[in-house]
């Protein structure tokens, strides 16, 4: 029988980051999340490779999202949680007393489950970032950039016409695109996905998932989705939770195709 | 005619004389207070102070009470504004899910349901007891007590409305809290607070019965904080009671007065949350 099964407190090793042919640029050493009395997280020890997709995957309840959040220190933002263990973003502790969580937020950008648009125009969603920190205030320089972002995120020629209109009224894949331009714009390290393309039809989906694996040469990405067709279209790297702990992670080739823990196994052939 | 469609005929004529029944009585209202106002109404009668003898029949106008009227409800809306605003921000950024939040929302639907004239005997009584006669400062006080309550429970609706998503994705690019409340939240909210201030201001500037022991009655036009001042409930109301039919229906055309500003007022409004509503995220 599997010693995972056997003993399922015994805490993962983590993973080495020679696995992979880039070094590591998110380590999670030791995390644990508590929500109240509810321990979401069991000491997580992960690496996180720079410049790939890395895909969690999981039944529901695992803990996915909880990971996910803790990398852009959202995880503050719900009531009566608390965290232990560190996040290390080269090298840095992004818990560590004293960091601005506004700079943490700035390198980490967050794809939501469904696009929520700010309350402005397309132009303004893009522009709000880049103003808030200063790195761009008006004029040309800002057109432009505004305009490269939109082009990056695969939307400047649909709306190059309503730069102006509510975003609101744009459909729910070009909101999802437009909230991608909006993340990029503030200038980021990393990526993350909370099942970014959950709320969204086949063709808006097949969008954004092109856009995240032409984005990886320059980004880091963590994505969540529970959709397995995905992860197999997306991951170099997987990370499969189950009940709040990390069963197993690695290429994903070799998770995919010969998954060393039972629990995976199970997973993957879809028996929950 | 099987069951199902029978009772869905039934219930559209049910909901089809209901509004029929309201249609019916705003434009009733209003054709009454045009036919017996409209003669009476002349420039003089917004343009110039009563005169001696004026409620007898003779020359003057209701200039007093239309600026006494808006200079209440106006000072009154905006102290109320500055209360109940931070008072329906904090019911839900700090009280939440808390019994307390359910407590003050309680406490605020009992202060909405409680009649005006009690607001009034209540201002009253403070009043005697900070030695204030019926005055500008007093009126304005009262408006302001009674239009709190609904002002807040209407903003409170509004800010629990708003989906938190969009401020987490204001916060997840990397925005402090206050560029989150100010340069979001506030945009997103601002329809819904102009409609909460305008619909308290309609409700200020109809009562008579709060204003009747607080602000007193002049003929004179609202100069001071500590002087008495007119306003247009009250105008109708001294109107109304003279046995003089010419007098009468100048009460008629103060009434319309009146209305012509709270409808004036609710457009204004209504355009402007619109105007503002363009960006809101549903």
């Amino acid at each position: 029988m599997d010693q995972t099964i056997a003993h399922p407190d015994t805490p993962m090793a983590p993973t080495k980051p020679s696995e992979f042919s880039s070094p590591s640029h998110i380590q999670i050493r030791d995390l644990n999340v508590y929500y109240g009395d509810i321990r979401a997280l069991n000491s997580i020890n992960l690496d996180i490779p720079r410049h790939e997709i890395t895909v969690i995957i999981g039944p529901s309840g695992c803990g996915k999202t909880t990971l996910l959040k803790s990398i852009n220190r959202f995880l503050e933002l719900i009531e009566r949680t608390r965290v232990s263990g560190q996040v290390l973003m080269d090298g840095e502790d992004i818990y560590a007393p004293g960091v601005d969580v506004t700079e943490i937020r700035k390198k980490v950008g967050l794809l939501a489950q469904r696009p929520y648009p700010l309350p402005m125009s397309v132009y303004d969603n893009v522009a709000y970032g880049l103003r808030i920190h200063g790195l761009c205030k008006r004029g040309r320089d800002l057109d432009a950039r505004v305009q490269r972002y939109l082009e990056i995120a695969g939307l400047w020629e649909e709306v190059k016409d309503r730069l102006h209109k509510p975003a609101t009224s744009l459909s729910i894949g070009q909101q999802q695109r437009l909230c991608l331009a909006r993340g990029l714009a503030v200038e980021p390290e990393v990526l993350l996905g909370d099942e970014p393309t959950s709320a969204l039809d086949p063709i808006s989906a097949q969008h954004i998932e092109s856009r995240f694996l032409d984005l990886k040469e320059r980004y880091t990405i963590v994505l969540v989705t529970h959709i397995l067709r995905q992860a197999r279209r997306l991951a170099d790297y997987v990370v499969f939770m189950y009940m709040g702990e990390v069963v197993e992670c690695g290429l994903a080739k070799q998770v995919f195709e010969h998954p060393k823990q039972a629990r995976t196994r199970a997973y993957l052939e879809g028996q929950f | 005619m099987k069951k199902r469609h029978l009772e869905e005929r039934i219930f559209q004529v049910l909901m089809m004389i209901s509004f029929l029944l309201l249609a019916g009585s705003l434009g009733f209202i209003l054709l009454t207070i045009l036919i017996k106002g409209l003669p009476a109404l002349n420039w003089a009668m917004i343009s110039q102070t009563p005169k001696g003898g004026y409620y007898l029949g003779k020359e003057g106008g209701i200039l007093n009470a239309i600026l006494g009227s808006l200079t209440l409800a106006t000072t009154g809306t905006l102290l109320a504004l500055i209360i109940s605003l931070p008072m329906a921000l904090f019911l839900e950024t700090y009280l939440r899910r808390s019994p307390w939040a359910e407590v003050a929302r309680l406490c605020l639907d009992v202060l909405w349901g409680i009649p005006s004239i009690v607001y009034g005997a209540f201002g009253f009584t403070i009043m005697l007891a900070l030695g204030l006669r019926a005055s500008l400062l007093g009126g304005v006080l009262t408006l302001a007590l009674l239009e709190i309550p609904l002002m807040t429970r209407a903003m409170d609706e509004v800010v629990r409305m708003m989906p938190h998503e969009v401020e987490q994705a204001a916060l997840a690019l990397g925005s402090t809290r206050l560029e989150t409340a100010l340069k979001v939240t506030a945009r997103q909210m601002l329809p819904g607070i102009i409609t909460a201030v305008l619909l308290a201001f309609g409700r200020g500037i109809g009562d008579a019965a709060s204003v009747l022991f607080t602000a007193g009655y002049t003929d004179r036009l609202p100069t001071s904080f500590l002087r008495p001042v007119a306003s247009l409930p009250l105008a109708v109301f001294f109107q109304l009671g003279m046995p003089f039919p010419e007098v009468q229906q100048r009460a008629y055309a103060s009434a319309l007065i009146l209305t012509v500003i709270v409808l004036a007022v609710s457009l204004i409004s209504r355009w402007l949350s619109h105007r503002f509503s363009r960006h809101t995220v549903r």
